[in-house]
């Protein structure tokens, strides 16, 4: 087992093939946009901003520029899909057992796919004034 | 993985601030969707963020970011730079650093509110 395990960090040799080695490169490629994409956002919200002013209306004029939106959707994608690899690489490291390493992989991509959609949806459906999951429950709730 | 003590300790610190990370994205996801409440409902669900002890709890979150960011750097300059594994133990230290700097200047802007006494969202 330790011999498959190193070769999940080692640097695949040139030419070499496969999700690890796919998954490898895609850590570092991902890593180097995030580093980017992800301290800009924190300076955004927490420097230029504070926390307690990005409010539903500031929202609304960051998402009237649609530059944020596909900015906020690139940081999502790549951070969800780098973080949640680097969750499977530590429930490869860990988890022994073809059973349960089968229900985690499952469980990881249940999870994956889950948190994807809702920012997605989120992202991209968002209109100031309206409030599609509040119309939702609430015709949920007085459905007779 | 990297041979060495620093090397052990920058991989811990790599995995544990990278799964904290996570957790809070998974959690940032669930907040954003807040927004399809509304804006009543997002603004009040909101202010949790401007208590002073989230405000804390959000800077050690930075700091994951800023470690995990800059080690990830030298974890690819490790792989990719030819000198990288001769001078790993350099990084890691120059690693600290910045995230040392970074954390601090960020932590004065973000804690600065409550030092500042009540804001209009943190006290009502």
């Amino acid at each position: 087992m330790a011999a498959t395990r190193a070769s999940v960090y080692a640097k695949p040799a040139a030419g070499a093939t496969g999700f690890e080695t796919f998954s490898w490169y895609f850590f570092r490629i991902t890593g180097l946009l995030l580093i980017f994409l992800a301290i800009i956002h924190l300076v955004i919200m927490h420097v230029s901003n504070d926390v307690s002013e990005t409010s539903y209306q500031f929202v609304a004029n960051r998402y009237a520029n649609p530059f944020w939106r596909v900015y906020d959707l690139l940081l999502l994608t790549l951070a969800l899909l780098h973080g949640m690899n680097g969750l499977r690489v530590i429930v490869d490291d860990y988890v022994r057992g073809r059973g349960w390493r089968l229900a985690w992989m499952s469980f990881l991509g249940v999870v994956t796919a889950t948190f994807w959609l809702m920012g997605t949806l989120t992202i991209v459906s968002f209109h100031a004034g309206s409030a599609p999951l509040g119309t939702f429950f609430h015709t949920l709730l007085h459905l007779k | 993985m990297y041979r060495g003590q620093s090397g052990m300790w920058s991989w811990l610190l790599h995995r544990v601030t990278g799964v904290a990370i996570l957790l809070f994205l998974l959690v940032h996801i669930v907040d954003i969707t807040i927004l399809g409440f509304g804006p009543t409902v997002y603004n009040n669900a909101l202010t949790v963020f401007a208590l002073p002890f989230v405000r804390v709890v959000s800077l050690g979150l930075i700091a994951a970011v800023l470690y995990h960011s800059f080690n990830g750097l030298r974890i690819t300059l490790i792989d990719f730079w030819p000198k990288g594994a001769r001078y790993q133990q350099q990084m890691f230290v120059g690693v600290l650093a910045v995230t040392l700097i970074g954390f601090v200047a960020m932590g004065y802007y973000v804690l600065l509110p409550v030092f500042q006494g009540c804001h209009a969202h943190l006290c009502g």
